[in-house]
Formats: C-alpha cells, sequence, structure tokens
C-alpha cells in the first residue's frame, strides 16, 4: 500500500484488509504514536461531512501529523470555477496526501491518476467510499471476534446505498450469509446478486423487518434518502417502513450488534441508542483507529 | 469475365473495404475512425440487404491502410465488420475486427454524474461483454451498454 491510493474497496486484496484491521487494533491499543510527524495531510471535503472529515483530522492530529483543508468548496477557488485537476495539482504541492470528498463519481480516480501525492477518496458521489467499508469490518470483527461465515442483515436503501454495496463486496472474501432488507423500489441490483452467486454465497430478500430478526449476527441499517427518489410520493410511502425498534431486538442474538453508517434520520428509534446491542456510536470511533492504520501504511509504516 | 453481381458501391483501385456494418452504426463508424476529416475518395452505401443483419453498410476508403488498433476501435459499433484489403482491384486480404479489453476516447459513459462528463477527462471503459458490447467506467464504475452509447 506504500505511496499507493485507496480509491476503492476493491483495489485492497483479502491479505490487505486483514493487515488494515490488524493495525487498527494495534492503535485502538495504543493510540498516541508519530507516524505521521512531520506529515501534512490535507482534508478536501467538496461536500458536507461530520464523522469522515472530523475522523480523519482526529487520526492525524493523534499520530503527529498536521491538517490542512476546507470543509466546503464554497470559499475555495473551486467556487471561481476552478477544475478539480487544477485544485488537485496545487494542494499536492501543499500537502503529502489528500483525502478527498467531491459529489462527481469517479473523481477520486482521476484525481489518484493525475496527483503525484497519494489520495484517499472519502467518498465520491454515490460510487465509492471505503474507509467507511474498512471503519464496518474492523467493527464487525470486533464485536463478533471473526468475520468468517456471520449472518448479514443489510436494511434499507440496497439499491443506491454505496456503503451496502462496498460492504457486500468486502465480506464476500469471508464467506458470509446476506439477508437484505428493503422496499421494492430500492432492493439490491441484480450485479451484486450476481456476484455473490459467481463466488457461492448464499443471499435470500424480504421486504418485513420484523421477520427472521433473531438469525441475525449484524444488522447493518441504511438512511433511505431523499434525494435518491425522482418521485416524492415513493419517498413518502417508504420514508417510515424501516424503522428499527427496541422491542424489535428481544428475540435477537447476543452477540447481535446494530451498525448505522450514520447520519440517521429516523430509521432507528432514539429508544435504542440505550440497548447495549446498538453499537453506531462506537462505530464511528473505531473510524479513527482505521483511518490511522490506513494513512501509516501508506506513509510506508510496515 | 464480366461480373453478373452488380456493384452498389464502385469498386476501388487501392484501398480498404469495411463490410457488414449495422446499417444503423455507419455513422458512429465514420466518427470513430474520423473519416469526415479525411482528404481520400469515400464512398459508402447503407441499408442494402444483409442476411445476418437485416440491413448493412459498407465504406470503401480509397488509398488507406489501417492499423489493428485504429480499426479496432469501430468494434463497440461494428463487432462483426469485416475488412478488405484491397491493391490494384484484387482483394489481398480479409481481416475482422477484434474488441479490445480497454477502450480509451471512444465512447462517451452513460452517467451524467461521471467525473469524464463534468470535466476535460478522456473516458477509459473496459470491456465486460465483447459481444453485447457492454463498458464499465473505468473511473465512475457505471456500465454503458450498447444502446446507450454515444460516441465522442
Amino acid at each position: 500500500m506504500k505511496n499507493k491510493s485507496l480509491v476503492a474497496i476493491n483495489d485492497l486484496s483479502k491479505e490487505e484488509i486483514v493487515k488494515i484491521l490488524n493495525l487498527a487494533e494495534e492503535f485502538e491499543k495504543n493510540p498516541i504514536q508519530n507516524t505521521l510527524c512531520q506529515k501534512v495531510v490535507a482534508t478536501l471535503f467538496f461536500e458536507p461531512s461530520t464523522r469522515t472529515r472530523l475522523s480523519f483530522e482526529s487520526a492525524v492530529n493523534r499520530l503527529g501529523g498536521r491538517v490542512i483543508g476546507f470543509s466546503e468548496a464554497s470559499n475555495t477557488s473551486v467556487a471561481k470555477g476552478e477544475s478539480l485537476k487544477d485544485t488537485i495539482l496545487t494542494v499536492a504541492n501543499y500537502s503529502d496526501m489528500i483525502v478527498m470528498r467531491h459529489p462527481v463519481e469517479g473523481s477520486a480516480r482521476y484525481a489518484s491518476e493525475i496527483s503525484p501525492v497519494p489520495i484517499i477518496n472519502a467518498g465520491d458521489g454515490a460510487n465509492q467510499h471505503p474507509t467507511q467499508t474498512l471503519l464496518d469490518l474492523f467493527s464487525i470483527r470486533k464485536t463478533q471476534g471473526t468475520l468468517n461465515n456471520l449472518n448479514i442483515f443489510l436494511v434499507g436503501d440496497l439499491k443506491y446505498g454505496r456503503t451496502v454495496h462496498s460492504l457486500l463486496m468486502a465480506m464476500s472474501h469471508f464467506g458470509a450469509t446476506f439477508t437484505f432488507v428493503s422496499p421494492n423500489e430500492l432492493r439490491m441490483p441484480d450485479e451484486y446478486k450476481i456476484y455473490l452467486e459467481e463466488k457461492g454465497l448464499k443471499f435470500s430478500e424480504q421486504t418485513d423487518l420484523n421477520e427472521n430478526l433473531d438469525k441475525a449476527d449484524i444488522i447493518y441499517m441504511t438512511r433511505v434518502q431523499k434525494e435518491r427518489f425522482s418521485d416524492p410520493v415513493e419517498y413518502e410511502k417508504v420514508k417510515n417502513v424501516y424503522v428499527l425498534r427496541e422491542g424489535m431486538l428481544q428475540n435477537t442474538k447476543e452477540n447481535m450488534r446494530v451498525l448505522h453508517p450514520l447520519p440517521r434520520v429516523n430509521e432507528i428509534h432514539t429508544d435504542v441508542d440505550k440497548n447495549p446491542k446498538a453499537y453506531y456510536f462506537p462505530q464511528t470511533m473505531n473510524g479513527v483507529f482505521t483511518r490511522m492504520a490506513i494513512m501509516s501504511l501508506i506513509f510506508g509504516l510496515e | 469475365m464480366i461480373q453478373k453481381k452488380q456493384l452498389r458501391v464502385s469498386a476501388i483501385e487501392n484501398g480498404t473495404v469495411i463490410d457488414h456494418i449495422p446499417a444503423k452504426s455507419l455513422f458512429n463508424v465514420i466518427t470513430i475512425l474520423g473519416l469526415h476529416k479525411f482528404d481520400n475518395l469515400i464512398t459508402f452505401g447503407t441499408n442494402m440487404e444483409s442476411q445476418r443483419f437485416g440491413k448493412k453498410a459498407i465504406i470503401k476508403i480509397a488509398d488507406k491502410y489501417f492499423a489493428n488498433d485504429e480499426i479496432n476501435r469501430i468494434a463497440i459499433a461494428a463487432p462483426h465488420a469485416k475488412l478488405n484489403i484491397i491493391r490494384d482491384y484484387t482483394v489481398i486480404e480479409k481481416r475482422v475486427v477484434e474488441v479490445p479489453d480497454h477502450i480509451e476516447g471512444i465512447a462517451k459513459c452513460v452517467n451524467p454524474k461521471c467525473i469524464t462528463n463534468v470535466e476535460a477527462v478522456v473516458p477509459k471503459f473496459k470491456v465486460l461483454d465483447k459481444i453485447s458490447v457492454s463498458l464499465k467506467c473505468q473511473y465512475c464504475e457505471k456500465i454503458t451498454d450498447q444502446e446507450h452509447m454515444v460516441y465522442l
């Protein structure tokens, strides 16, 4: 991974994923390190973010590096019409690594082709968000003790949700069984089902969130995003259907944990928050350790 | 010997004949090869009867021979095209086009939110299916199929 960009989860082999998770575990035990000493990391957020940007910046600070960047493009030359290419070629002169979130799909791959410094994709539109996937994997492994042969329930917007697609691809290395829970309008696209079939992995689909929850090791909730619907009537129909409530967790397995990439709107009722099976806030913490590991490996730490 | 079959597009002395182009793809092939910028004598015919395609088109380009990677660019529009290399009114070689594994700068990505449609970035694709010709964008990873293909 040394000096390489991280654009998509498929850029990483299974071995590289495990290496990142192992190093993240080390950082969790000893979070104050100097692996990024003398390094400047630029965080370019052309789109809003709370967790991704702050956890990257927290990770850099904890590792002794410095951060420059912006959290909205409106106070930069992008507002004057500067191209992504010119922005990247400029910022690459000021930093040793660029962490970028951009609304245009494929922007991160393009940036990685033209940038002299490594690019970490912190989300390119609806396309890829690999560090989210890695922190999800870290959270799953930490709570279950393994990544192998787990029952993963993916709930909500399975059609457009980039996090569920990337998680599915990554978990397929480890022999998972999937249950897809979504409204008919937002079902998992065929290309992912074909991918699982080719890998010989089992999956089932259901529209009722209450069904089979006792079989789950992980319930991965996602937000049904209003902006994904071309027809607002369709959105109104489904927006309150997939709400997880505390009572629904009663018969779930002891080891089961609820994950969510956040932000949530109302798909997890706040009464779930106090249940020990709710794991979405510790999950955000894991984002710091995972990003510490990713950046350290790109900067050449063995 | 007098040929009984009448040629609908007149013969050329030297050059290349591209045959078995689906009629609907004729102008795409012209665009991809940039024939509209050529000074050579070019004749073409279209909507000719073909057992394989229903309607086919043919292009004859005088005094022009194509390199393999140059001609293979048309494969996404005309995967079954056949080339006849002509010297002195005689076919000296027949070639078929080959759909390449990767294509660059020929077709546009179907995704309006793709970086290739937002900034001056040359589209690059991995060819997923060489028969139906579907292309996976190397940037946004969306798939462009033949039905939605727009040529640059």
